[in-house]
């Protein structure tokens, strides 16, 4: 017997991993959860049958999400992370101990208790005394906060289903006001290949520099993600994530990573000429 | 509770059936089930083309029921307390003016309120009738028009012993509603006939905590827009009707003007969206209150803007109020209310009903679901910390009663010419001129053009209302009559 879980990257593209059992099935009141274990990619889950995370390529994309914009600004202090309900964003802020609180908003409480049961590697560090976990909807969330916090993750689902508030103008404009006078905004910002992703891609690019004088765009490999080359959008009220990054300062703290390093911050925001383009047209 | 069994849906059966028989069609339409248009299919789906059908024997006909539309319509008139249902295919606008042809002939008075739908006007200038308009009164804060007080119809009927029907539009487009009850047994005791104008309140017949609706208590007609609130296909539409009227007398009525292509798409949809209400209404809008009673809440602790609800009640004019609706008042932030409606839509993705000069409102009903209210009002917050003004100067609407001159259908049919509109007090108003949504008329047919009307529509116009009526598509000369 074999057993394939596959991902529809495109209607004329699939994706597909070998399973080697399936571990866990279940529907929240927002999505249908799945856990799965395979050879190649360890334990992976997936929300209504998208790839969310796996033990073997988790690291890229929460190094890249995290290290990025905490380089940028290493006062950072109070952090709101969006989603993110494996938890693997929340591990690697709790390893700044500058970082003095962690809210994390997470629509789905299912979602996180799936992790933790399933997927320890990257919920190991939810119960941080510095954190704390809101199940709730992050744009309702967010929309009650002013000059809180230094620094927005945006961790989210793509944009069409639970995740879609996380993508509009109005949770932009709101994590603005929810940002502090320094404050910066990292949020997933899907991949430019394939055409309906790029089409959200440009969208958000386009609506958070309504917002942020500070806007940029970084990449990076991500394996298990459709076409493997995703994105993530850097915005802020002054930091430049380039210029104002302090390599000697975060070198010195000695966090030992596997992916992100001070190169890669500063060769990450040169992007390929379609994807520049991509980003000056916007949407049409 | 109901007589007959409410799961079933006829016309929706007999097109399965049709569909199972694998019929060739030698009759129209001649898109024959989709085969003549691909493009068509592949945009709206082979299902749906498959059942745009003609009217035949196993699927019987509109203009005269006998089969499966008769079973359907007495399945709704049980679902709605009515002695009789009919099914409406040419909008809610047909059932108004069904409503009033059935009861009203040529030079008859009907007593209504000045800001009924156009539909009803539109009644009026084919049958002849002669409206004796009751003030609703306004709201001075919000500006918007209330219900009729009993008292204002007492006053017309006693005024005018002739007439033949009372007009109610209950709920009004923002939630408002008269007292029903009261207004129906003193037409009644006139020997009047009570027409209402429930577009706006499907629900009141399935949910609990709702306002009374018009065939509990006895109204002799009601025109429901079963789409508006009720889920079926936009143009879909019940007639109810009491036991005081002929049931063959207002089909007569509603064949004059209805079409004899009576569409199976959305009989279908009335048929089952009738019983899905019948079976599951009160849990549904049971939702539908929560989800409203939530994002009114909301949108009041933002500050600035001012939800409003049942406070309003005054016993009177404002006898109950349909929590359903989510009106927001919006002149507190120096925006008027189609200037949050166009942000809504051109900056955030969000098309809600109508904006006027001083609210909002979004209908909320058996499609919606909590993450789209949390973006709503997400983006009236953003809304307000973005594009908040200085509101002095703003224009405070106040209910303009109208100087009717002659019937609309005399103005309508009488030598007109057309001048410009700002040139145009003290004509005679030939046309309609109303803001759509909510195409309530700011002038209707017959009435004195006056400075205060024009300012009004000018002012309606520079804030972005979409203004609709006049033969002139720009709004910029308007017919008046030869004098």
């Amino acid at each position: 017997m074999e057993l394939w879980y596959t991902e529809q990257h495109t209607d004329n593209v699939r994706f597909s991993i070998k399973v080697d059992k399936p571990l866990y099935t279940g529907q929240s009141e927002f999505q249908r959860i799945d856990v799965f274990h395979s050879k190649e990619f360890g334990t992976f889950f997936t929300l209504d049958g998208l790839m969310m995370v796996t033990e073997k390529d988790e690291f890229i994309y929460h190094d890249m999400i995290v290290h990025v914009p905490m380089a940028t600004n290493l006062n950072t202090k109070n952090v709101l992370v969006i989603g993110a309900g494996d938890g693997g964003t929340v591990r690697e802020l709790t390893r700044y101990n500058s970082i003095e609180r962690i809210d994390m908003v997470e629509i789905d409480k299912m979602v996180v208790d799936v992790c933790r049961e399933y997927l320890p590697q990257t919920a190991c560090k939810l119960d941080d005394p510095r954190v704390k976990l809101y199940f709730e909807d992050g744009l309702k969330f967010v929309r009650s906060k002013e000059n809180a916090y230094d620094l927005i993750i945006v961790d989210s689902t793509d944009p069409f289903g639970p995740g879609e508030g996380l993508f509009t103008k109005e949770f932009y404009g709101n994590c603005f006001k929810a940002l502090k006078e320094n404050g910066i905004l990292v949020n997933q910002h899907e991949s430019p290949y394939y055409a309906e992703y790029a089409q959200s891609m440009q969208r958000a690019h386009k609506r958070i520099k309504e917002f942020f004088p500070v806007c940029r765009v970084y990449q990076a490999h991500i394996p298990t993600y459709p076409s493997g080359h995703w994105l993530f959008g850097f915005a802020s009220k002054v930091y430049d994530p380039v210029k104002d990054l302090n390599e000697q300062a975060w070198n010195s703290l000695g966090i030992k990573t596997k992916y992100y390093n001070t190169e890669i911050h500063k060769g990450c925001f040169a992007l390929p000429s379609y994807v520049r383009e991509l980003l000056v047209s916007e949407e049409k | 509770m109901h007589s007959l069994w409410q799961g079933k849906a006829p016309i929706y059966e007999a097109l399965q059936n049709y569909q199972s028989m694998r019929v060739v069609p030698f009759d129209v339409p001649g898109h024959k089930q989709g085969r003549g248009n691909p493009e068509l299919v592949k945009f709206l789906g082979q299902q749906c083309l498959s059942v745009d059908v003609n009217s035949m024997k196993p699927l019987d006909n509109l203009v005269h029921p006998v089969s499966v539309i008769k079973e359907a319509e007495e399945l709704a008139a049980d679902a709605f307390g009515a002695d009789h249902a009919f099914f409406m295919v040419n909008g809610t606008t047909a059932a108004v003016q069904a409503m009033i042809m059935s009861v009203c002939k040529q030079g008859e008075k009907i007593i209504m309120p000045r800001n009924v739908h156009r539909s009803a006007i539109n009644a009026l200038i084919i049958s002849g009738a002669i409206p004796v308009y009751v003030n609703p009164g306004v709201n001075k804060q919000l500006g918007i028009p209330l219900g009729m007080s009993v008292d204002d119809v007492k006053h017309a009927i006693e005024e005018n012993p002739d007439a033949k029907a009372i007009f109610v539009n209950n709920p009004t487009y923002y939630g408002i509603c008269s007292d029903l009850k009261t207004i129906t047994e003193l037409a009644h005791s006139h020997n009047m006939y009570v027409l209402v104008d429930e577009a706006h309140g499907t629900h009141f017949y399935f949910g609990s905590d709702l306002p009374v609706n018009a065939m509990a208590v006895g109204a002799d007609m009601s025109a429901v827009s079963m789409h508006k609130t009720g889920g079926s296909l936009t143009q879909s539409s019940f007639l109810l009707k009491s036991n005081r009227l002929g049931t063959g007398h207002v089909r007569q009525t509603i064949n004059l003007t209805q079409t004899t292509s009576g569409s199976y798409l959305l009989l279908s949809s009335l048929d089952i969206s009738r019983r899905n209400l019948a079976l599951d209404g009160k849990n549904i809008f049971n939702k539908v209150s929560s989800l409203a009673h939530y994002a009114r809440d909301e949108v009041n602790k933002i500050g600035g803007y001012y939800a409003f609800s049942k406070e309003l009640i005054n016993g009177d004019s404002v006898f109950d109020f349909d929590h359903t609706k989510l009106s927001v008042y919006t002149r507190e932030i120096g925006l008027a209310g189609i200037e949050v409606y166009d942000i809504l839509r051109d900056d955030y993705g969000i098309q809600i009903e109508l904006g006027d000069i001083a609210n909002i409102l979004a209908i909320i009903s058996v499609g919606d679901r909590e993450l789209a209210l949390e973006r709503l009002v997400s983006s009236l917050s953003e809304i307000k910390r973005l594009y908040t003004k200085d509101k002095s100067g703003m224009l405070d609407h106040e209910y303009i009663n109208p100087d009717v001159i002659m019937t609309p259908q005399q103005a309508f049919y009488s030598p007109q010419r057309s001048v410009e509109l700002k040139e145009s007090d003290g004509h005679i108003c030939a046309e309609f001129v109303m803001s759509y949504p909510p195409g309530i008329p700011i002038l209707a047919p017959g009435e004195r053009i006056t400075d205060e009307i024009i300012d009004y529509i000018s002012y309606a116009k520079a804030k972005g209302c979409f203004l609709t009526g006049t033969e002139d598509m720009s709004v910029k000369s308007i017919k008046v009559l030869e004098e």
